[in-house]
């Protein structure tokens, strides 16, 4: 401590936090031992510090006791560093010379001992008023917020978040992955509880996106890379080849008709293979943009290069370029909003359900697809055998709160299954049976959408479906037996069905992984992607600048996706709208005196911040560059580049505090 | 000559390179001897420990010792003179940093006596006799020194004012430190009388270095040239230049041999070894575990290579057996 300059008056507060750290830690103790710390002059402890007598009490300390450092013991910084050091400047203490120690979520909440996180407690806040002594002043730089926002995906959540953006008069980059916007929304019949239809409501707004002056829209597009930071991101987006001209297509569909496969002949993935489409294709009729794509893994031309290539002849305007080659884009953005969506999970990781062994088990987005009047068989309910179903299973909770599959509940599903078993009685007039754990029906109007379908016949059968498996005694109609116990009469029942609907879970995206490492934002062990804060910050990440909509958080029906969007365009728009941003002061500095001109930390910065001046022969570090990873700094060899907040003697005194171990017991005898 | 100041100078574990360097002062010893008088200097004059007793507390004005501490009789001898100096001067690598010697903390005390004594293979010792602290002929009682287990600092031992680094401090620094202690305007203390940039700065070769290194292999001067006109480091042979002090005039490198680090690291760096494990490794070309480790295969010793001078002073010290 000797080495600090001047007169050290460091105050010292620590929070209760209601019961939520006094409960554990003795922050009476806490006090009583802090206070005896040398540059100690105030110790407190507070109900909530946070609140404003809790902060005018630190204020007025700081002006009457003349306080110049301040040390506050609460919860994590990402709660209220900020709070606290706007309490320093507005006393006029220079910001930084304040230090918070998170006696929350790194002790109070995770320790049962009270007496040892009280230690704790002490260890921590001895720690940083060592530390803060040796805190410098230090100035927040202010750089423009780029206006520009990126939007990541083109379901319902992008496109609620894209329009929201656009009609504020911001300019909108949406890149979706797939040849065509809407996600799975443009996928549904009809949505619970109001029964109106997904493709009335959605397509207007898919409409909207194409024509709004302010969105650029590219379909069949991915995000190659992330670079920059909050206010002033690089990205780079890669077009994949459609093999069309964008510009010259007008979505006759003249060249569908002109393949050479007169039939439609591969997997169509819009209708989840429940139809066939050509190599040039669309991939619904409403599809947008209208253009059409061709799929190189099934076109003759890309596999034999001996294809008569009638679709290039008939195409009028010469829209059709089988030498397409991938486009890349660079863009600046200012924010981004990650609306990527989920994967419904995939019914053959319960094999017991037997989908894809039996013919007649269909997932619900199959279903969606079949009741669809725009579906493959124009909503009529006809089966793979051609049949028409008389009795139907829905069964709940498939990939769903199931130890072997996914814990979490998706939320949705015994929704959308009521949805089904509505619609499924309307096309067909067959008996429904619905399995289920518990129906879970939160939400407006939800609740009463279930007592509807129970008044409409639909028999729910309280039970885990155990087993599917066909019927061998009953050779006229080959239905399938499905097993559970009807946990209400604690008796297995067997029921004979036609159709089995199995009604799958929402999951993370399969490259989830990926995703949070190019946007730098953190996902959960499941892989949904994680907010900065479950109440007050629910669309925000940890990563400034970004934010979540929709199902790539967690499953959430489409109310609460569009009102996530909506509220991660408000959190888009407030920050362009305050026009800068204040970067964290942590950036690191070579000390030219000292700096030998070794250029060993030149190709180790990751922002390429670092260059070596050839006139002095030293190395440069370009502060607006400058992200304060600290690399440079732990790599310099003769110790000649130091970081703001994180200097030696900072770290080092911080580590002597934690390690100047005292039993609080002893203090009182020795002090 | 009474009126001249006393100077004393002491060696403890060293290998005598550093007395060499004094008379590597050629005929600047003789302004030396002029000004100075040298009441203590085993290896070149007879005096004993008692002639040091006979000075009162801080008569002399300044003692330069060499060496790493690692035994009671150098505790004993080196805290005598702290006694009876104003000025103690860590004089080189191994009394500024441990030095060679203190490799030796990467074993313990058992298995070093162990091997010297029975297993290298030039002991002849089928009695397994090993050194003792006490010893009894008849009525002859004679006490030997301990070794202890971990070889130390100077400055942990005793207060030190000033440091001269280098194996061996160069004749230039030399000089340097005497003409300022003659003058009287000494510097605060804790100095070390040498430049405070890294090697590179009076490196010859400095202009030829890349921006990036970006190992693929690391190579030993034993076993492959050096081209004489490159950067050394940049031809893949650990130069530790860029985390050692300059001072010493960059010979290694005019000689066309990379720095080892005897200079110890700059003010700014508390643990030299890895400060230059850090920066060299995070230059290598490897993605995956496995090139990476194919690469370092070339670092056969790191702690010799690394810490060849400072083990003592730095942040590991020791090995500790558990």
């Amino acid at each position: 401590m000797s080495k600090t300059t001047g007169n050290t008056r460091t105050g010292f507060y620590i929070c209760h936090c209601g019961t939520n750290i006094a409960g554990t830690v003795d922050v009476e103790k806490v006090v009583d031992y802090v206070s005896k710390l040398p540059n100690v002059v105030v110790a407190k402890h507070y109900k909530y510090m946070c609140s404003d007598p809790g902060q005018e009490m630190i204020q007025k300390d700081i002006r009457d006791q003349n306080l110049n450092r301040l040390v506050v013991a609460a919860c994590s910084p990402f709660l209220h560093e900020r709070t606290f050091r706007n309490v320093a400047s507005q006393a006029g203490l220079n910001q930084f010379f304040f230090q918070m120690v998170n006696t929350r979520e790194q002790n109070a909440w995770v320790h049962l001992d009270a007496l040892a996180s009280t230690e704790k407690a002490i260890d921590l806040a001895r720690s940083a008023i060592f530390r803060v002594a040796f805190h410098k002043p230090l100035e927040q730089k202010k750089v423009p917020i780029h206006p520009g926002v990126l939007v990541v995906g083109g379901g319902i959540a992008g496109i609620h978040a894209s329009l929201t953006l656009a009609n504020a008069g911001k300019k909108v980059f949406l890149v979706e992955r797939e040849p065509t916007i809407g996600g799975h929304m443009a996928m549904f019949d009809k949505t619970f509880p109001t029964l109106d239809c997904a493709a009335c409501i959605l397509t207007p707004k898919m409409s909207s996106v194409k024509n709004h002056p302010n969105i650029t829209m590219w379909t069949y597009s991915e995000i190659e890379s992330v670079d920059g930071y909050v206010g002033n991101f690089k990205v780079n987006v890669k077009k994949k080849p459609r093999y069309i001209i964008e510009d010259l297509c007008v979505g006759c569909l003249d060249c569908i008709d002109a393949c050479v496969y007169k039939e439609p002949r591969f997997f169509d993935e819009f209708n989840q293979g429940l139809s066939k489409r050509k190599p040039v294709y669309i991939p619904f009729p409403q599809a947008t943009p209208q253009l059409v794509v061709i799929d190189p893994e099934t076109c003759i031309d890309f596999k034999s290069n001996k294809c008569k290539k009638t679709c290039v002849d008939v195409c009028e305007r010469k829209a059709i370029d089988l030498n397409q080659q991938p486009e890349h884009k660079e863009i600046e953005v200012g924010t981004i909003i990650v609306a990527t969506g989920f994967k419904p999970f995939d019914a053959s990781g319960v094999p017991y359900y037997g989908y894809g062994v039996y013919p007649n088990v269909y997932t619900a987005l199959e279903v969606e697809r079949l009741i669809n009047a725009s579906g493959p068989t124009s909503g009529e309910v006809v089966m793979r055998d051609g049949s028409r179903p008389e009795k139907i299973a829905i069964i709940h909770c498939v990939g769903s709160r199931d130890k072997n599959t996914n814990l979490w509940c998706s939320r949705v599903c015994c929704l959308y299954s009521l949805k089904l078993a509505h619609l499924l009685k309307e096309h067909t007039h067959a008996d429904i049976y619905n399995f289920y754990i518990d129906i879970r029906t939160p939400g407006k109007m939800m609740e009463e959408f279930y007592y509807r379908m129970a008044e409409e016949g639909t028999k729910f059968i309280r039970g885990r479906v155990a087993d599917i498996y066909p019927d061998l005694t009953d050779e006229v109609h080959r239905r399938l037996i499905v097993k559970a116990e009807d946990t209400l009469i604690s008796e297995i029942i067997k029921v004979p069905v036609d159709m089995v609907v199995l009604s799958t879970g929402l999951e993370p995206r399969a490259d989830a992984n990926d995703v949070r490492r190019m946007f730098n934002i953190t996902c959960s062990t499941e892989g949904f992607f994680i907010e900065r804060h479950p109440k007050l910050a629910p669309v925000n990440t940890f990563t400034d600048g970004i934010f979540l909509a929709g199902c790539c958080q967690g499953p959430k029906d489409i109310p609460d996706t569009v009102a996530q969007a909506g509220a991660a365009a408000a959190e888009a728009l407030a920050l362009i709208d305050s026009g800068f941003i204040e970067l964290e002061p942590n950036t690191a500095f070579v000390v030219e005196v000292d700096c030998s001109g070794c250029k060993s930390c030149v190709p180790l910065c990751p922002y390429s911040a670092i260059s070596y001046q050839e006139d002095k022969k030293k190395a440069y570090i370009n502060e607006a560059l400058c992200k304060g990873c600290g690399t440079c700094v732990a790599s310099c060899p003769s110790g000649s580049i130091k970081q703001n907040l994180f200097e030696d003697e900072e770290i080092y005194s911080e580590i002597d505090g934690i390690l100047n171990y005292t039993n609080i017991y002893e203090v009182s005898e020795c002090c | 000559m009474p009126d001249k100041p006393k100077i004393a100078m002491y060696w403890c574990a060293s290998c005598g390179g550093c007395e060499e360097s004094v008379v590597d002062l050629a005929e600047d010893i003789l302004f030396v001897l002029d000004n100075v008088d040298i009441i203590f200097w085993p290896v070149a004059l007879d005096f004993k420990k008692s002639d040091v007793e006979k000075y009162k507390d801080v008569e002399i004005v300044a003692s330069l010792i060499n060496g790493a501490i690692r035994s009671t009789e150098q505790e004993e001898m080196v805290r005598l003179l702290r006694k009876k100096s104003k000025v103690i001067i860590a004089y080189g690598a191994c009394a500024q940093l441990g030095g060679i010697p203190a490799l030796a903390n990467e074993f313990q005390k058992e298995e070093i006596l162990r091997y010297v004594y029975e297993e290298a293979p030039s002991a002849v010792n089928p009695d397994k006799k090993r050194p003792q602290a006490q010893f009894k002929d008849d009525d002859r009682e004679t006490e030997l020194p301990e070794l202890w287990d971990t070889v130390r600092t100077l400055e942990q031992v005793i207060d030190v004012d000033y440091y001269l680094p280098g194996c061996p401090p160069s004749s230039k620094l030399l000089k340097e430190a005497v003409l300022v202690l003659l003058s009287g305007i000494l510097p605060s203390k804790g100095t070390v009388l040498a430049p405070d940039l890294a090697l590179c700065e009076e490196c010859p070769r400095k202009d030829t270095k890349p921006t990036d290194l970006s190992f693929t292999e690391f190579k030993r001067p034993n076993m492959h040239n050096i081209d004489p006109e490159k950067c050394i480091l940049s031809q893949g042979f650990i130069c530790i230049g860029p985390a050692t002090r300059s001072g010493c005039g960059a010979m290694c490198i005019e000689g066309n041999m990379p720095c080892t680090g005897c200079y110890g690291p700059t003010s700014r760096v508390k643990d030299q070894g890895a400060k230059i494990l850090s920066s060299i490794t995070s230059n290598i070309s490897g993605k995956t575990e496995k090139e990476i480790d194919a690469i370092l295969e070339g670092i056969p010793d790191p702690v010799g290579t690394f810490y060849r001078y400072g083990m003592a002073g730095s942040l590991l010290r020791k090995k500790v057996d558990f």
